[in-house]
């Protein structure tokens, strides 16, 4: 039986990913097939008019997140779990309609542009109509963008550039769920944060956005709620605002993640994130956890954790003990 | 977990088609005094149970002479192609190590030969060295080292940039040191694949070269001479002459290439998640 | 914009120029390199006869036995320049007038494998990417694969076989019919003659360019871009149309016109099963009888062709692709 506030997520939520996996198949020692986990437990939520960012380390195997929404995972690739947009379940079926339609993605680079089409051709998805050019057209001043830029190829492009267009190929839609991936690469903070604004206006306009990236700082200032993507798992999803303090965040993970930011001391986390042939059982931080008990070799269940939810043994206890915690953390890494 | 997968099958194409190769050519080297034998009691027989693929004008068992012509293609076709991979390597390693004016100079010969059609290339060495198996040996070797060079130099000009490598470098060992010792064993699959897949292409150029009339003589049952042959008593309705020696060969072309393009994915790393 | 194009084109032209003299270098040094004197295997083969004494003289000069190689292929290399190929040996009439006619016939061959292989090559390359897998791919690379393993000697043979012998439809050789004079030979004739060997020609062009565009094709649709464009909505035919030709139909090109040299090799071996009077016969000929002055011109007019297919590739990459077009910068 589901809790009424998780039916009360499903209702309201534009996107909802259950227990998500995606594995690829591989062979090792030359003949053995094995599968390979790359997510392995992926809840997140995305509601109207809100931007989720999950965060979690470059090469983490997120942007398949995104391509399994979309449903344009490589042929080899296998997925589990569930994913529900509006709350029914996403098929192919629906997805045909939906994709470029009210479900956009925002890809990163201009690799992501056919290298011999013109922009405006392009964005435009070949359709040469007036209605379409037209909308183009209001688009691109919206944008500030010079409408002669929809001549050029995308290698003649500027890096502001190719930001603006990118999002204005999600603009050609009527976009109900916004999928960014990574779309700030390589950009200053302040750059990145002007950048976001347009995902806040989408979202404004009633669009669920949901962010992918490796940039905490950035998911900080910009989104409403973070999910803490950490080896396969969400570990944490909660309030973007509860990130401003050590003390409201429950997973050790997140807390780290927060103490590795340079205004809070840029302490870099022990340890690796483990590979994905030889993870651990249960908790996938265990063996990076300074709290790190027998428990923690099962498969901890989510919990609410004030704002938000968590994934850990420990949580759910009293705020102090939390606080004593990042208290007794601040002062090993004193010493 | 599945028990069988496609990297299995691939060994088994690779396996298979090795096996049949060394059938063909330990069984044709069997065959060379019945290849030869005349028979005039048994001349122009159609295929039969006792003769596969028929008997000729003379009365040859042309099973026994497509196996002994096979085996000498596959013979000639594999140290031709062995030399040309060597020189291959060697080149490739030195455009790639021996810096700018040496690479100039190979890049500029692989375009030059490349420019010649490589059967006209065959043509002027056989002209040059005279006929028979040291031109054909010759010219086949020569021919077709190209692009296995271009590649073998573009893996170790990546090489170089490579971290190992370049620490190599710093540490003051010498250039044949490095090329030797660091860049040469991770050439060792690439090479191999190469040189696999160069068989087939020395095997019909052989065969064509010979066909031609520049490569072996008319006394050897080479496959190319086998199939010039025919052709003159293809109007006469002999087609067994050149049918099934023909299909033959194009059987022995596609084993080796099976076998190069089985190994080469077993090797390629990027097939890991076929 | 224009000036680059040109400057491209000038150094494309250069190194062709050079290359082409490297050529006749090395087939001169090979032919010098001959144990066979081409005076003497010729001359003494009753042509010494009908030979004047003049034409005797001059090709001793040609082929002085007495000069040092150097100074024979400067001399060879001047009259060249000026047009004057030499006399040809074997059909003892001005190697020019030789390499005319056969070239002639032989260009109607190729021209017609060229632009039949290259259309359909694409066409299965580009089908077979799309179906990577399926049955429609298993099929076009299969048929590939057998293709370029089959001798084009050997399929000239089958196709002889069935269409000359056994069916009797097509003439079984020749460029013209037998007893006609070239002036009472018909276009009709003609073609009658050349469809096997340009057919044979043309199915074993396919294999080459098919895989390579199928290669491509599967490149682009793992692409970033065809991705994202899938994540657009654009279906499987509009990305093949709107993106997959577009990026393909370039390399797809170059790969056809560096295939000039593997086309006329096989003219070589499909003109001596047909019996057609083209180049590759008369290389063949001149060969086998060390026919010196009709070799090099031959293998001169043949790097000239090869060297001329790659400049235009590389002409037409700088045209088409705007990455070079527009930037200027050539990878």
């Amino acid at each position: 039986m589901r809790s009424e506030r998780e039916k009360e997520i499903t209702e309201r939520a534009v996107l909802e990913i259950r227990g998500l996996q995606i594995s690829f198949k591989q062979y090792e020692k030359g003949f053995r097939q094995t599968n390979l986990d790359v997510i392995r437990d992926l809840d997140v939520t995305v509601r109207p008019g809100e931007i989720v960012a999950i965060v979690g380390s470059s090469g983490s195997g997120k942007s398949l997140l995104a391509h399994a929404v979309l449903g344009i995972l490589p042929y080899n690739a296998s997925l589990g779990g569930e994913i529900l947009y509006n709350g029914v379940v996403l098929t192919e079926k629906m997805l045909k309609k939906l994709r470029g339609e009210e479900i956009v993605l925002v890809p990163q680079s201009t690799a992501y542009l056919d290298p011999l089409m013109k922009t405006g051709p392009q964005i435009r998805k070949g359709k040469n109509d007036r209605k379409s050019r037209e909308k183009l057209d209001r688009i691109f001043t919206e944008y500030e963008l010079d409408l002669k830029v929809q001549e050029l190829y995308p290698f003649e492009l500027s890096g502001g550039m190719t930001r603006r267009i990118m999002n204005s190929t999600a603009l050609m839609g009527n976009p109900k769920l916004v999928i960014a991936d990574e779309p700030t690469p390589g950009l200053h903070i302040s750059a990145a944060k002007r950048a976001m604004g347009h995902f806040r206006e989408l979202a404004d306009l009633g669009a669920g956005v949901l962010l992918i990236t490796h940039d905490l700082e950035l998911a900080i200032e910009t989104a409403d709620r973070i999910a803490v993507f950490y080896a396969g798992t969400t570990v944490e999803e909660t309030d973007a605002k509860n990130f401003r303090s050590c003390e409201t965040l429950g997973h050790p993970y997140s807390r780290a993640l927060w103490r590795a930011m340079p205004q809070h001391g840029f302490e870099p986390i022990p340890g690796t994130q483990p590979y994905v042939k030889s993870m651990p059982k249960g908790c996938p931080f265990g063996p990076r956890c300074p709290y790190f008990t027998e428990k923690c070799t099962e498969k901890p269940e989510w919990k609410t954790s004030g704002t938000g939810r968590v994934r850990c043994v420990l949580s759910g206890r009293t705020g102090a003990e939390t606080g004593s915690r990042c208290e007794i953390e601040w002062q090993q890494k004193e010493r | 977990m599945k028990t069988w997968n496609r990297r299995k099958s691939m060994l088994l194409w690779l396996v298979l088609s090795l096996f049949f190769l060394i059938i063909i050519t330990v069984s044709g080297s069997l065959f060379s005094e019945a290849a030869r034998t005349t028979d005039f009691s048994r001349k122009n027989l159609l295929p039969c149970f006792r003769y596969p693929f028929g008997t000729d004008w003379m009365g040859r068992d042309m099973f026994a002479r497509t196996l002994k012509g096979l085996s000498m293609s596959i013979l000639i076709g594999t140290l031709a192609a062995g030399i040309s991979a060597v020189i291959a390597l060697i080149l490739g390693l030195c455009a790639a190590t021996l810096g700018k004016r040496a690479d100039s100079v190979i890049t500029w010969v692989i375009d030059l030969i490349m420019g010649i059609p490589h059967l006209l290339l065959l043509i002027l060495i056989s002209v040059a060295v005279g006929r028979g198996l040291k031109g054909v040996v010759i010219g086949v070797a020569f021919t077709h080292w190209t692009s296995l060079a271009r590649l073998i130099r573009a893996e170790v000009l990546q090489l170089k940039e490579s971290t190992y490598v370049r620490i190599a470098g710093k540490l003051g060992k010498s250039r044949w040191y490095v090329a030797v010792h660091h860049i040469l064993p991770h050439l060792i699959p690439q090479f191999a694949v190469g040189l696999v897949l160069m068989f087939p292409h020395a095997i019909l150029h052989e065969a064509s070269v010979t066909f031609l009339g520049f490569g072996l003589t008319s006394e050897q049952p080479a496959i190319g001479i086998i199939l010039s042959e025919s052709m003159k008593y293809l109007v006469l309705g002999k087609w067994w002459l050149a049918l099934f020696p023909g299909l033959a060969l194009v059987l022995t072309v596609v084993l080796f290439y099976l076998l190069g393009e089985n190994l080469r994915r077993l090797i390629d790393p990027n097939s890991v998640h076929e | 914009m224009g000036k680059n194009i040109f400057i491209f084109t000038g150094k494309n032209l250069v190194r062709m120029v050079l290359l082409v003299i490297a050529v006749s270098i090395a087939a001169f040094a090979l032919m010098t390199a001959s144990p066979v004197d081409p005076l003497q295997a010729n001359v003494g083969q009753a042509a010494l006869g009908s030979m004047s004494a003049e034409q005797k003289a001059k090709l001793e000069a040609y082929w002085g036995v007495n000069d040092p190689p150097v100074q024979r292929y400067l001399t060879w290399a001047k009259d060249f320049i000026r047009g004057d190929f030499g006399v040809s040996l074997q059909y003892r009439q001005p190697v020019a007038d030789v390499i005319a006619v056969k070239l002639k016939n032989s260009l109607f061959l190729m021209v017609t494998a060229w632009i039949l292989s290259g259309v359909i090559g694409f066409v299965l390359g580009i089908t077979a990417g799309v179906f990577r897998g399926r049955w429609q791919d298993r099929l076009i690379k299969g048929y590939s694969v057998l293709i370029s393993s089959t001798p084009a000697f050997w399929l000239a043979l089958l196709l002889l076989m069935i269409f000359g012998v056994w069916m009797k439809v097509l003439p079984i050789g020749l460029s013209v019919p037998i007893g006609l004079e070239s002036e009472g030979v018909t276009l009709l004739d003609r073609l009658r003659h050349a469809i096997l060997p340009a057919v044979t020609l043309s199915i074993t062009g396919v294999s080459n360019i098919a895989l390579h565009t199928r290669e491509k094709m599967i490149d682009i649709l793992e692409s970033d871009y065809v991705l994202f464009a899938r994540a657009r909505g654009e279906s499987t035919w509009e990305i093949v149309r709107r993106h997959g030709l577009r990026n393909v139909l370039l390399p797809a090109i170059t790969l056809q016109f560096a295939s000039i040299s593997e086309i006329f090799g096989g003219s070589v071996l499909v003109e001596q099963v047909f019996s057609y009077a083209g180049m590759g016969q008369a290389a063949v000929t001149a060969g086998l009888n060390s026919d010196m002055p009709l070799l090099m011109a031959i293998t001169i007019v043949s790097a000239l062709f090869v060297f001329g297919g790659n400049l235009i590739a590389n002409i037409l990459y700088g045209i088409v692709d705007p990455r070079i077009r527009r930037g200027g910068a050539v990878q």
